[in-house]
């Protein structure tokens, strides 16, 4: 078997249904094998960058694997931005990259790039294959690392010489790897989570993105544990969705821009159970003030993670899911203990939190909020079938704030890198997992036009995103801290020359709405929700509203801003040398 | 790697008395890195100390096991107990990584690096290299009418004792293989 067949063959075996890619040079013997084969359906992107993310959504809101197929040189460097991305987020990627043939290796040939040395940081691990013979375990060893432990993108080189050569190939059964990452916690070390649990006063539930790969079973279970407890919930922005935004107990996102109760309840707890979260510095702000008084369990399946900034008390190395059993088994076996009393009392304070009303805000009957038009498409659009992706900024932290996750593997977004561009192409590898679905791209206007180029894929194979720009004419988020930390000099913060969307949607073939009036509002998100394909919705908004709440940089817990009131000095010098 | 094994110290609030309490003193530690030996292996420990700021103070790496294609790389590294925990996580994390032990914490064990020095001189201070190359039980390796060149096997230290005094007895050259170690017993 040639190489390029074991290439199909390979991803055949391992399941793959669907690959984004892009060709070239490189990578034309896969192409030609993918051109006489109809197991795989490849979808042809408009930039490489687009194959990755749309990879990524399609691996967030599956829990499958994502692939992406491209050439060498060029298409593997234009790979590295969503490499990056995939890293931080933790997602599952198998990249596979067209290379020069070997014996041109090392000679600067044409669209060569040293192509594993460039990934190597960015890469969960990656393969230069040099033998046919080897191909095909690499493969398989590819999508056994990239999904098992802490997921994430890998990648596999591939020179033509080998690709064209002929080889053995097997399947993926006798694939060895002593990459065998632990799945179940230390038993003693859950033990002594439920103690804690029993006696705690003001326990917190702080999970993150973890609790979402390790499965839908992991979020069943959070949510009988967190029922069965009756103690709060917060989620990172990755972790939206494993437990319900409409559930009781549920205080909301956490972090920079998270709400006041969830802040505010994690740093006055005595019991912090972190579940598949890293302690990631959106969410602590200021290290030495990160919720002082409280005795911290992680529950993490990467061991670096534990213990990486914050010192915790109880660690507990494992997957989440497995984790999350054995504590609701223990919990069970010692009489499901809890301190309802101290827990009543908790919930009063956290009540009193709640009545602040942080995500409250000025509304005008004139210019559209930007909150209030992601209030609207909640509305409008609760009930739906539906996956969210956003781009990077205001709009992302508005969408996580005023839209409600029910479930996990519904909310894609660019968590830890902050890719700006993530979103449209995200919203296409989303829609291409789940074609009835509804899929709304939630985006600011620069942002979106990082990877607009992606609309023609949309096109190409009748996707139906719909691309929700709340429009400010400014780089929102680069405003916003240009007016807190900088003076109010605005310095490259305004989108100039801006396309008229309207007509770019129609240029593309697209359905492009334009809506500035709040009357014509729900209007408008209907029609956008009736048409039957792309849209482009051009929501000219507010062009001054900030972000709030906010915790500044370098500032705790429990030093939030929560409106447009005394903001003024916010940020002190030492903050300010933050991100 | 297991998070839970790593050494006790002192918390009053910790269930498992992870870190030590002098958490902010920089620490020594000697570090054994079993690696499959595939390409870019090497690239993979060093980036991850390069991109993550951690120290390297000494790095050594050889195949030791043929058949299995095993190397083991030796890295004397520094920092505070809680960054030694994190190189040693992060280390664990890298896919042909098979083991990481760390030496400093795992008993006791021996370390040894090997070197060789250039001494040039003539007369007086040619008869007094010498004799302190006996004392130092160095081997001469080559030597000329006008040098030296010994070989000393030992502790990091010891080598630096060395060269101290071969500095102003004609000292003009040295190699340093960095260190190599194992645990005792």
């Amino acid at each position: 078997m040639s190489g390029a067949k074991m290439v199909v063959q390979a991803l055949i075996d391992q399941g793959v249904d669907t690959v984004f890619g892009y060709p070239g040079g490189a990578v034309l013997p896969i192409y030609d094998e993918i051109f006489l084969q109809n197991s795989i359906k490849h979808f042809l992107v408009r930039h490489e960058q687009g194959a990755v993310h749309a990879a990524e959504a399609y691996a967030r809101s599956t829990g499958k694997p994502g692939v992406v197929l491209v050439t060498s040189g060029p298409g593997a460097t234009n790979a590295v931005t969503g490499l990056t991305d995939a890293l931080m987020d933790s997602i599952p990627l198998v990249v596979l990259t067209g290379q020069v043939p070997t014996f041109m290796i090392g000679s600067d040939a044409f669209q060569e790039a040293d192509t594993v040395g460039i990934t190597r940081p960015c890469t969960k691990h990656n393969w230069l294959v040099k033998d046919t013979d080897a191909l095909a375990q690499t493969l398989h060893t590819a999508f056994h690392v990239a999904c098992s432990g802490r997921p994430g993108p890998v990648l596999v080189d591939i020179p033509k010489d080998v690709q064209f050569a002929n080889g053995s190939y097997e399947g993926p059964a006798k694939m060895k790897s002593h990459y065998q990452p632990q799945l179940k916690g230390d038993l003693d070390a859950i033990t002594a989570l439920v103690t804690a649990m029993e006696t705690a006063q003001k326990p917190i539930f702080y999970t993150g993105g973890g609790v979402i790969n390790s499965g839908p079973v992991a979020s069943q279970l959070l949510r009988e544990l967190v029922e069965a407890t009756n103690f709060p919930i917060t989620s990172t922005l990755m972790g939206l969705g494993c437990y319900p935004g409409n559930g009781g107990n549920w205080l909301g996102m956490l972090g920079m821009h998270g709400l006041y109760e969830a802040n505010m309840a994690m740093h006055d707890c005595d019991l912090m159970i972190n579940i598949g979260a890293r302690f990631d510095d959106r969410i602590t702000g200021r290290l030495d003030a990160f919720s002082p008084g409280s005795t911290k369990a992680h529950i993490d399946i990467d061991a670096s993670s534990i213990n990486k900034v914050i010192h915790v008390d109880i660690p507990i190395l494992g997957d989440v899911a497995h984790v999350l059993e054995d504590m609701l088994r223990v919990w069970k076996a010692r009489g499901r203990k809890t301190n309802s009393k101290a827990l009543k009392t908790w919930w009063a304070e956290i009540d009193g939190w709640r009545k602040i009303r942080c995500l409250d805000y000025a509304a005008d009957r004139k210019v559209i909020k930007p909150q209030y038009a992601l209030e609207r498409l909640e509305a409008l659009t609760k009930d739906h079938d539906r996956y969210i992706t956003t781009e990077v900024g205001q709009h992302q932290m508005w969408a996580a704030q005023y839209m409600t996750f029910n479930d996990p593997n519904r909310w894609m977004t660019s968590g830890g890198l902050g890719t700006m561009g993530y979103g449209v192409p995200a919203s296409i590898g989303a829609q291409v997992a789940h074609p009835g679905s509804l899929v709304i791209n939630v985006a600011g206007e620069a942002s979106w036009l990082m990877n607009m180029q992606e609309m023609g894929t949309a096109m190409q194979y009748g996707l139906p995103v719909k691309q929700f720009i709340l429009n400010n004419e400014r780089l929102g988020m680069v405003r916003q801290w240009q007016e807190l930390l900088h003076g109010e000099r605005y310095s490259q913060s305004w989108s100039e020359s801006l396309p008229d969307f309207v007509k770019l949607a129609e240029a593309f073939g697209a359905k492009g709405i334009l809506c500035s009036d709040p009357a014509d509002l729900d209007e408008a998100i209907m029609e956008m929700l009736a048409y039957d394909g792309p849209v482009i919705f051009d929501c000219l908004v507010e062009k001054h509203e900030n972000c709030f709440p906010m915790i500044p940089s370098g500032k705790a817990h429990n030093e939030m801003l929560l409106g447009d009131t005394a903001i003024k000095g916010a940020i002190d010098a030492s903050g300010s040398v933050l991100v | 790697m297991n998070a839970l094994n790593i050494t006790k110290g002192t918390s009053s609030k910790s269930a498992y008395n992870l870190r030590s309490g002098h958490s902010d003193l920089n620490e020594r530690h000697t570090l054994a890195v079993l690696v499959a030996n595939e390409p870019g292996v090497l690239a993979r420990v060093i980036g991850l100390f390069s991109g993550r700021g951690y120290n390297i103070e000494s790095l050594t790496v050889a195949e030791v096991d043929h058949e299995g294609h095993t190397s083991r790389i030796t890295i004397v590294t520094s920092g505070t107990p809680q960054i030694i925990e994190q190189i040693k996580a992060q280390l664990g994390r890298i896919i042909p990584v098979y083991d990481v032990h760390d030496l400093t914490v795992e008993g006791p064990s021996v370390a040894r690096e090997l070197s060789l020095f250039k001494v040039s001189g003539k007369g007086e201070k040619r008869v007094e290299a010498l004799r302190l190359a006996d004392v130092f039980r160095a081997n001469v390796v080559d030597s000329t009418l006008d040098s030296f060149t010994f070989e000393v096997v030992g502790s990091p230290e010891k080598i630096d004792a060395f060269a101290e005094l071969m500095r102003p007895l004609g000292l003009s050259e040295m190699a340093r293989t960095g260190v190599a170690a194992l645990s005792r017993g």
